[in-house]
């Protein structure tokens, strides 16, 4: 038989909700107090972009076949190289979240009455706090270069939503593959393994166009593919979607709740 | 120390008493389990970690579980602490179950993990922070429950500095207060005191007897040092290979062994006794 325990009074809904969000940004916060002990994390993680932009941009401009029509390849790479060092930021989350586990910290989480889903988000809200500080280096290095921007805040705006999607996507997907990996050496290796095929199958730094067809289809499947679409409506003055903004938001929202859905289930696997 | 609240469970029996008389708690009457543990096995693929133990423990009881290293302790405190799902029986904490009602037995728990829990690049308050909002402490009594949980831990002149500069001791009794901050019913602590010198285990346990009184929660936890056992508990279950060899208080478990016995030779003894029968338990 099972005792009857004196229930008390259930939560009103709007205590629940407040509650909620309470411990979602308890998590995220954490996050924050972090980074805002030791900045250095977020500078040396600019450096990446930067080199992309400079380094690469310069050279891969005088490539013929690569300047998209009307626009120059800097143009065309910004809002790429933008994607690209959100996904290399998020996709370390997965390694944080089993370094949090090796450590015992992840315990303190999972010992808490706070409902998985509310550390999942938090930790993924985190992460967009790392992504939009990259967008704002990535900005000001596009702006030095001539890139044409657009600082419309429509625009402005639409960024900082793809971003954080984006963020939240990656750095989700991470805390998954760290879930069914579970040690720290073979998700350095796996990591690798996915965020190259995820960034070079994807529009971010070459038209589709050039593509064989087996890979373009696969860039069609590939979140980063509409992230970096939004992006280049949004961020350049003279930028077009492809595939249509709403498709692009769409897709990225669908893939972003599907796969808070799966982390949430698979996240306490980490301690047990 | 306090004795008291152990005594009105005596040896053995604890099971066997009928489950009307458990479930009176809400009337007051002294014996009210706070944790009930029926038939709890575990399985890790062939190893039966954890094999049909059984055993209450009372309100504000402080209950050891002692046992070889792999006997089957942790895995106890992880399924009662809704970590790890069981294998098969029951188990409830604060009335509730842990399988179908985790939820709401982890609002009424804290657990202090063996390995350090406290976020070492945070400082004592940012972690002491963090627990307030995940276990939704009011906003307003926030900073005054944390100072007055510092405080008590003696914490106060610490708490600005990453705990990474802290001792084992000081992270420890962080990691005490961060587990307490919301009164739990009962405060489950793994090794607590493992890798601490003489001092450090000393002030880990007067602060924790200290707290304890003060909230009035039950303490349950794991060690290998005898001579806590023998001064800190009311009662310990032994568990060896994933059984229950003996339960009772320390002096309990002396007598049977003779009257010069001391916890160490009831250990060594029972565990010896359990290997050569293979089970402890009946």
């Amino acid at each position: 038989m099972i005792p009857s325990p004196t229930h008390p009074a259930r939560p009103i809904p709007w205590a629940t909700a407040t509650g909620y969000a309470t411990q979602v940004m308890a998590v995220a916060d954490a996050e924050v107090l972090k980074l805002r002990h030791d900045p250095m994390d977020l500078v040396s993680r600019a450096v990446q972009p930067i080199l992309w932009l400079v380094l690469f941009g310069q050279v891969m401009a005088h490539v013929r076949g690569l300047s998209g029509a009307g626009g120059s390849y800097i143009d065309f790479l910004a809002p790429g190289v933008l994607a690209q060092s959100v996904l290399f930021v998020a996709i370390f989350y997965g390694l944080s979240a089993i370094w949090e586990r090796d450590l015992g910290v992840l315990h303190r989480y999972m010992v808490s009455p706070a409902p998985r889903s509310a550390l999942v988000i938090g930790k993924a809200l985190a992460s967009t706090i790392r992504g939009l500080s990259q967008s704002i280096v990535i900005y000001v290095c596009a702006a030095l270069l001539g890139v044409r921007l657009s600082f419309d805040p429509g625009h402005i705006l639409g960024v900082t939503v793809l971003i954080v999607l984006a963020s939240a996507l990656f750095s989700t997907f991470s805390l998954i593959i760290a879930c069914i990996v579970k040690t720290r050496e073979r998700f350095m290796g796996i990591g690798q393994f996915l965020t190259m095929p995820i960034f070079f199958a994807s529009n971010a730094i070459y038209p589709v166009s050039v593509m064989p067809g087996w890979l373009r289809a696969i860039s069609r499947v590939n979140p980063l593919s509409y992230e970096v679409d939004g992006l280049r409506a949004l961020m350049l003055s003279a930028g077009a979607s492809q595939f249509g903004l709403g498709l692009d938001f769409g897709v990225l929202l669908v893939v972003v709740a599907g796969l808070t859905l799966l982390a949430t289930r698979m996240y306490p696997r980490l301690t047990q | 120390m306090r004795k008291v609240n152990g005594r009105c469970i005596g040896l053995e029996v604890v099971s066997r008493l009928p489950r009307a008389l458990k479930m009176s708690s809400k009337q007051g009457a002294p014996v009210a389990a706070v944790v009930e543990v029926h038939d709890l096995t575990r399985r890790f693929g062939a190893l039966t970690a954890v094999d049909g133990v059984s055993f209450d423990i009372a309100p504000r009881e402080t209950f050891a579980l002692i046992g070889p290293n792999g006997a089957g302790k942790s895995t106890v405190m992880k399924m009662l602490t809704t970590m790890l799902p069981p294998t098969s029986g029951r188990a409830t904490v604060a009335g509730y179950d842990v399988v179908r009602q985790p939820q709401d037995v982890r609002a009424r728990i804290g657990y202090v993990p063996q390995q350090l829990s406290a976020d070492g690049e945070l400082t004592g308050y940012e972690n002491m922070l963090l627990s307030a909002r995940l276990y939704l402490i009011p906003a307003a009594e926030r900073r005054a429950r944390i100072a007055e949980a510092l405080a008590m831990m003696d914490l106060t002149e610490a708490k600005d500095r990453r705990v990474q500069t802290y001792s084992g001791g000081m992270a420890r009794r962080l990691e005490i207060a961060q587990s307490t901050l919301h009164r739990p019913a009962v405060l489950f602590m793994d090794e607590p005191t493992v890798g601490l010198d003489p001092s450090g285990r000393r002030a880990v346990w007067r602060h924790v007897q200290t707290l304890r009184d003060q909230i009035g929660a039950a303490v349950v936890f794991t060690t290998h040092y005898m001579d806590e056992v023998e001064e800190v508990c009311d009662r310990l279950a032994l568990i060896h290979r994933g059984r229950l060899a003996a339960i009772g208080t320390p002096g309990d478990l002396r007598a049977r062994e003779g009257s010069e016995a001391t916890l160490d030779d009831v250990f060594t003894d029972l565990t010896e006794t359990a290997s050569r029968t293979g089970d402890g338990r009946k």
